[in-house]
């Protein structure tokens, strides 16, 4: 646990953000409706985020 | 010429039958490898195989079915699977660390290690069994929908559960994890194959794309690709992904799969990677979101048949016997893996204790003839059906998050726990679900004159809630009584890499 453990708070804000500020279906994002594109979006950005977190983190080092 | 679909279903069941079995080639197979793979497996098969346990019958049948009941909402799937991916970064190589350090082979053994009681362990294998039982039932049930509709009729339910299962416990009894890991690489290659083919495939085909289809959508059910006001609103969706985002990893066969790793960077690798493997659910979605308006008027336990439905209304036999094929991967890969959890526990959690003298050879020989017990009563339950495995179901999830305050503490509070608050935390909690579950409690009927939003709170926080307080009460009562046992030695062991 050190600093870097604050970074997985993105996704959890994502996912309450969600059904804040996203939880409606137009306007349509790449298709599909913006409630879904949010949780889409959210989830690349996890991704993006566990990497940085992942490449940070001295435990990986070799 | 139907009989192709079933010939192509047959082949892929005996295809994976010759895998699994030849898994355990060039391997001395003791309970170790058995049960753990004898904890080597590289980043790749660990994914695969938390992949594989994850991705059940749920994501194929029941994401399509849930969007196609529920539109919006269904996304909480994917949100809750990906918020316990960011958890695994930290949860799971301290678990890795100390069950390697302690020769774990089951997920009560961390709890009886952990807190130092094997009573303890006993009690938390019978909870996880009584769990695990009714997951792999619903597996089984999954083999005998999938076969019967893709084979267009021609195999019964319970001809397809007799010999899936048998097909099954064949190859864990043979190979143990070895046999599972190999079947999973195949079975998690096909299912994303098919299940991103029919994602795309059947919105173009039935309104020319996704956008289309999205739009035709909200042109006759508007509001229903977001959440609604009442019922499945915000309160219950972000409930609910706690719920459900706490459980995942405890499910006793998840967390006894992160005993197969030979490292701990494979679990930090992979929570970077699994959130991007969980968008494949949403390809399942899009098909049950394109049944709504293809395949109408499913209700009830029905809108599990959405996508197979939907498939067999557009393509032609051997491509339904090729869904069929996937389907029935999607029920039996993450089986086998219930069943070699349940049956270690069983071995070494219960029978173990009952008779301490067991060798490590007669053990190995008790979790197999276990393995074919399970399978047997699991076969036998899922014909005979019934209400109360309904109600098992139902129950196995909250069932398995009431050891999550036990885990925690263990990890981050190990001076504030001992075994008996622990003890006491889970049957409270574990008594409250099955309260909730078989009187039919509802928030609404709990709680008449709360405002309405607390109606919506998924009930499963309460169980949680008294779980935790009871933990914590009873630990703080027994402090003197407990003293020494308490965890503090996770942290304890510095990583052997």
């Amino acid at each position: 646990m050190s600093r870097l453990s604050w970074l997985a708070a993105i996704p959890v804000l994502l996912a309450i953000g969600g059904v804040v500020v996203a939880n409606r279906v137009t306007p349509f994002i790449l298709g599909m409706p913006f409630f879904m594109a949010w949780v889409v979006g959210s989830v690349l950005a996890t991704s993006l985020v566990m990497w940085i977190v992942y490449l940070l983190d001295p435990a990986n080092k070799p | 010429m139907n009989n192709i679909s079933l010939l192509i279903i047959a082949v892929s069941l005996a295809f994976i039958v010759c895998l699994g079995v030849r898994a355990r080639r060039g391997i001395e197979m003791n309970l170790e490898q058995w049960s753990v793979g004898g904890r080597g497996f590289s980043a790749l098969l660990v994914f695969v195989l938390m992949a594989g346990e994850i991705y059940t019958t749920f994501t194929f049948l029941g994401a399509s079915g849930f969007a196609y009941g529920f539109g919006g909402p269904a996304l909480y799937i994917v949100v809750y699977t990906v918020l316990a991916f960011v958890m695994s970064y930290w949860l799971l190589p301290p678990v890795w660390r100390f069950a390697k350090t302690h020769r774990l082979l089951t997920q009560s053994d961390y709890f009886a290690k952990a807190y130092g009681s094997t009573a303890l362990g006993t009690l938390v294998a019978v909870v996880s069994l009584v769990a695990l039982i009714p997951y792999l039932i619903l597996q089984f049930k999954g083999i005998g929908i999938i076969v019967e509709l893709t084979s267009y009729g021609g195999i019964t339910p319970a001809t397809a559960i007799w010999i899936g299962a048998g097909a099954m416990t064949l190859y864990v009894i043979c190979s143990g994890m070895h046999g599972s890991v190999n079947t999973a690489l195949l079975k998690d290659a096909v299912v994303l194959v098919v299940c991103v083919f029919l994602g795309v495939y059947l919105p173009y085909h039935y309104y020319g794309g996704l956008g289309d289809m999205f739009q035709s959508l909200e042109q006759a059910r508007p509001g229903f690709l977001a959440l609604p006001e009442t019922g499945k609103n915000a309160v219950w969706y972000l409930s609910t992904i706690l719920i459900s985002g706490l459980g995942m990893y405890l499910w006793p066969h998840t967390f006894a799969s992160v005993y197969t790793s030979k490292t701990e960077t494979s679990f930090r690798k992979n929570a970077a990677v699994m959130p991007l493997y969980a968008l494949v659910m949403l390809f399942s979605m899009f098909v049950g979101m394109a049944a709504v308006l293809q395949v109408p008027g499913l209700a009830g336990g029905q809108i599990d048949l959405a996508l197979l439905k939907l498939s067999i209304q557009t393509f032609d036999p051997w491509l339904v016997g090729v869904i069929g094929a996937a389907g029935l991967l999607t029920a039996i890969v993450p089986g086998s893996i219930m069943l070699i959890a349940s049956s270690t526990l069983f071995a070494r959690n219960i029978y173990l204790v009952a008779a301490p003298s067991t060798g490590d050879a007669a053990l190995s020989r008790v979790s197999r003839v276990a393995a074919l017990g399970i399978s047997l009563i699991a076969v036998i339950l899922t014909l005979r059906g019934g209400q109360s495995i309904v109600a098992l179901l139902i129950m196995g999830f909250s069932f398995v998050t009431q050891l999550a305050p036990a885990l925690f503490a263990s990890l981050l509070a190990g001076g504030l726990t001992n075994k008996y608050g622990v003890a006491a935390g889970l049957c409270v909690g574990v008594g409250t679900v099955a309260y909730t579950v078989l009187a039919g409690m509802t928030m609404q009927k709990l709680f008449p004159a709360a405002p309405s939003w607390v109606h919506d709170v998924n009930i499963g926080v309460i169980a949680l809630g008294l779980n935790i307080v009871a933990m914590l009460a009873v630990s703080a009562a027994t402090r003197r009584v407990a003293q020494g046992s308490i965890a503090g030695r996770l942290q304890s062991s510095p990583e052997p890499l």
